[in-house]
């Protein structure tokens, strides 16, 4: 048997964060290994989208004040132009919002900025990416369809298949179930955990159940701050630390 | 605290005095329309609207009016849209509320409440006599367009607000640029509220007179070229009416301005409904 | 990159509005205010207005825009407010969509169609009734009032319908009347936006030019009474315009700068009262 040896895909080093004199993030450490599934809990106002955001550097759009660093592959985020970085790195948000259009434009949208397209590329993209996004099925007779028809659940996937076609190498979700029924949350989950050797993921979420079910690690922040990393068998059956227990067992949040 | 009268009298009488105003004002416009159809609509025919004028007005048709107004009002679009949304884009997208933003914003608003013959005295200084553009489309197309500027940069400014912001979060979080955002997100999303706001700048420069009539003339021939003059339909309404010249072709090119003034109103009034059912 | 040549070029098109702001003042002021001060002030500021001879005194004119103007204030007013508070708070959604747009149509009907119908209807009705002419203060002040009236009742609206719904709960649960609520609670909320809106339709009616030259008599002495002609500071120049010269045309400038300087201060303090929100 051959030992996998892990690879930090991201690297997050003394990262402070603050928007309007308000700290979102307080001197942040933390590595993020390729192919696994990062779960990031706390309750609410702890930096989780922040960090998010700080990654894709789309909090720079709020003005914010950031201080320490990023790396993507050793690299600095700050080093690499800001439209490479964010198709490197998919950040899928909590509400499904689709563009005006149907669904393939949706699809093609970030893919045609980039360079131009031949019809059957195109095509064989958009299939690529709803088929990643296990919604090739339920779409493929309605892709010229507008996109705001769909349910939800499948808008939600939508906005994964866009982000799919990007071909990123990680891909951000940001309480990506929360407005979602059951069964659109499963399919989620399930899209995640298929498409994991092939992508990194890192997903805020503020259903600690899900984390657990998903994740490889987990982190836990609080008001700012990393208050513990670990393995998420470990996080959720012995936490080193009273307040991770204290918020995995509902004493707050 | 004691009441001559007893509140739930006083807001019967409040009641009633203020539905009886709101009646009267709007059977004022109803009588208007009204009138002006009842005495009008009867010289409308097909000749009135497609002959040259005759006699000064008291013969033929309005041909030459309906050509000049158009072409009229078509130039002031031409110039007045790009430069005023491009304005609501840079004032939304690029600025904060700075310094630049409010000075943009102050210009725009008193623009916008500058009397129309303060206009005809620049339009007449400035383009007729300084550019030697003399009296004719040109001159007088480029001093409505600077009359219903402000108008296209309010409306599209609002359009544009309106784009929710996850819009525009999106394309960015998909490697687009600023550009690429306000290209192929923000400005088809808006696109519906701008066209309102030029609609509505149309029905200003239709209905225009004291800014129209010192810079594109009063001729009653034809239009030939960008520096014809020419008398727009208001402006021949007014001569009309005010020579005494023809009480019937007042009437009737009365009848044809408001017909063009309800059916701008409607079409922007439908678009701004279809825009705000889609937004909120 | 072409993002910043976008940005820059939509800069430059951004200060067209200023731009243009600018060149009409400097060119209206270029020609009108060196014959103000060869006129003299005392000369500009009397009522010998005549151009062709050296005499360029517009109090006449003064006078008349500003008698008309209260004149359409008067009426005005209370129409364009009765609008606004019935529609903000008396009729249901329905109605207001109804009617909110129908009176905004009187917004754009054009000024001549205003002067057409008061030549043809409130002219003679007045001269039957009141005797005089019928070419009056009084006729252009209806008139005016009508046509400032879609001012009025948006502005006022717009404020009544931002006055939050709580200060119209707090007073109702204290047991006060609908109607009480809105004259002690709401109008004053909504005070600078009415405000506001009232300044503005002013800057309407004193610029007004072609409706009021149909129907307020263009005769050039100070009215005694509001049954009598009047001319304002706008009709002078449209009437004249078009066979000044020299000093004469110079003279309608001198108008049309007095008239612009009036218009921008109102229009700023109308723009004070609104941002001070």
């Amino acid at each position: 048997m051959c030992a996998i040896r892990t690879m930090i895909k991201i690297s997050i080093k003394n990262y402070s964060l603050s928007f309007k004199n308000i700290q979102a993030l307080k001197n942040i450490n933390l590595d993020i290994n390729t192919n696994e599934i990062l779960g990031i809990i706390g309750p609410a106002k702890s930096g989780k989208s922040s960090l998010l955001r700080a990654i894709n550097r789309l909090c720079e759009l709020d003005n914010a004040i950031k201080d320490g660093d990023i790396l993507l592959d050793d690299t600095s985020i700050y080093s690499l132009s800001v439209n490479e970085l964010r198709r490197r790195i998919g950040l899928i948000f909590a509400m499904p919002i689709v563009l005006p259009g149907s669904v393939y434009k949706n699809i093609t949208y970030g893919s045609k900025l980039q360079r131009k397209f031949k019809k059957n590329e195109l095509d064989e993209l958009v299939y690529f990416a709803l088929n990643a996004a296990n919604l090739w099925d339920e779409v493929k007779d309605r892709l010229r369809d507008s996109a705001s028809l769909l349910s939800g659940g499948q808008q939600q996937r939508l906005c994964i298949a866009r982000t799919l076609a990007l071909k990123p190498e990680v891909i951000m979700m940001d309480e990506p179930c929360s407005g979602l029924d059951p069964i659109s949350t499963a399919k989620i989950e399930q899209t995640m955990l298929s498409l994991k050797d092939r992508y990194t993921f890192i997903l805020v979420t503020n259903n600690t159940k899900q984390a657990a079910r998903v994740s490889t690690r987990v982190a836990f922040f609080l008001s700012g701050e990393l208050i513990e990393f670990d393995k998420t068998e470990k996080i959720f059956t012995s936490p080193a630390d009273k307040r991770t227990n204290d918020y995995i067992s509902g004493r707050f949040g | 605290m004691t009441f001559r009268i007893d509140p739930r009298t006083s807001q019967i009488i409040a009641y009633t005095i203020l539905l009886t105003l709101t009646l009267i004002t709007v059977s004022i416009l109803i009588f208007i329309i009204a009138f002006v159809f009842k005495n009008g609509l009867g010289e409308l025919n097909l000749e009135f609207l497609t002959q040259k004028t005759k006699e000064m007005g008291k013969e033929g048709g309005i041909l030459p009016s309906i050509i000049g107004t158009f072409l009229v009002t078509l130039l002031s679009i031409v110039i007045a849209t790009p430069l005023g949304v491009g304005s609501a884009i840079y004032l939304t997208e690029y600025t904060k509320g700075g310094l630049i933003r409010r000075l943009i914003s102050f210009g725009a608003d008193c623009l916008a409440g500058v009397p129309s013959i303060i206009f005809g005295l620049f339009g007449f200084i400035f383009f007729v006599i300084k550019l030697n553009l003399g009296w004719g489309i040109i001159a007088g197309g480029l001093t409505l367009s600077v009359m219903i500027l402000p108008t296209i940069i309010r409306t599209s400014e609002e359009a544009i607000k309106a784009v929710p912001i996850a819009y525009r979060e999106i394309s960015y979080s998909l490697g687009g640029g600023k550009l690429d955002t306000i290209q192929k997100v923000v400005l088809p999303t808006a696109l519906p509220g701008i066209i309102t706001g030029v609609i509505l700048g149309i029905g200003r420069a239709v209905g225009e007179t004291a800014a129209v009539i010192f810079t594109a003339g009063s001729s009653l021939s034809m239009p030939t070229s960008i520096f014809s003059s020419t008398r727009t339909l208001a402006v021949h309404f007014y001569i009309l009416a005010r020579e005494g010249i023809s009480m019937n072709k007042a009437y009737g090119t009365a009848a044809v301005l408001i017909i063009l003034i309800l059916l701008i109103n409607f079409i922007a009034y439908r678009l701004m409904h279809r825009f705000i059912a889609r937004y909120y | 990159m072409k993002d910043k040549i976008a940005e820059r070029l939509l800069l430059i098109i951004a200060f067209s509005a200023i731009l243009a702001l600018l060149l009409i003042t400097f060119f209206i002021f270029e020609q009108g205010v060196p014959l103000i001060f060869k006129a003299g002030f005392q000369d500009f500021f009397s009522t010998n207005w005549r151009p062709m001879q050296g005499g360029f005194g517009i109090l006449s004119m003064i006078v008349g825009s500003l008698m008309v103007t209260a004149g359409a204030l008067i009426f005005g007013i209370p129409f364009g407010l009765a609008c606004a508070i019935f529609l903000a708070e008396f009729s249901p959604k329905s109605v207001q969509k109804t009617l909110k747009p129908i009176i905004e149509l009187l917004a754009g009907i054009p000024s001549v169609v205003y002067g057409f119908i008061g030549i043809v209807i409130l002219v003679p009705f007045i001269r039957e009734i009141f005797g005089g002419a019928g070419f009056s203060v009084l006729a252009a002040s209806i008139i005016l009032g009508i046509m400032i009236l879609p001012t009025i009742v948006s502005i006022s609206y717009d404020s009544l319908i931002a006055v939050p719904t709580t200060y119209r709960e707090g007073s109702l649960a204290l047991g006060a009347t609908k109607w009480q609520t809105i004259v002690m609670a709401l109008i004053p909320a909504a005070r600078s936006g009415i405000i506001a809106g009232i300044i503005l339709g002013m800057g309407r009616a004193i610029g007004e030019t072609m409706a009021v030259i149909m129907i307020a008599g263009n005769a050039l002495k100070i009215p005694h009474s509001i049954l009598d002609p009047v001319r304002t500071i706008t009709s002078t120049i449209a009437l004249e315009l078009g066979y000044s010269a020299g000093d004469h045309r110079a003279a309608l400038f001198a108008c049309g700068s007095f008239l612009f300087i009036i218009i921008i201060i109102l229009n700023i303090i109308a723009i004070r009262i609104t941002k001070r929100e």
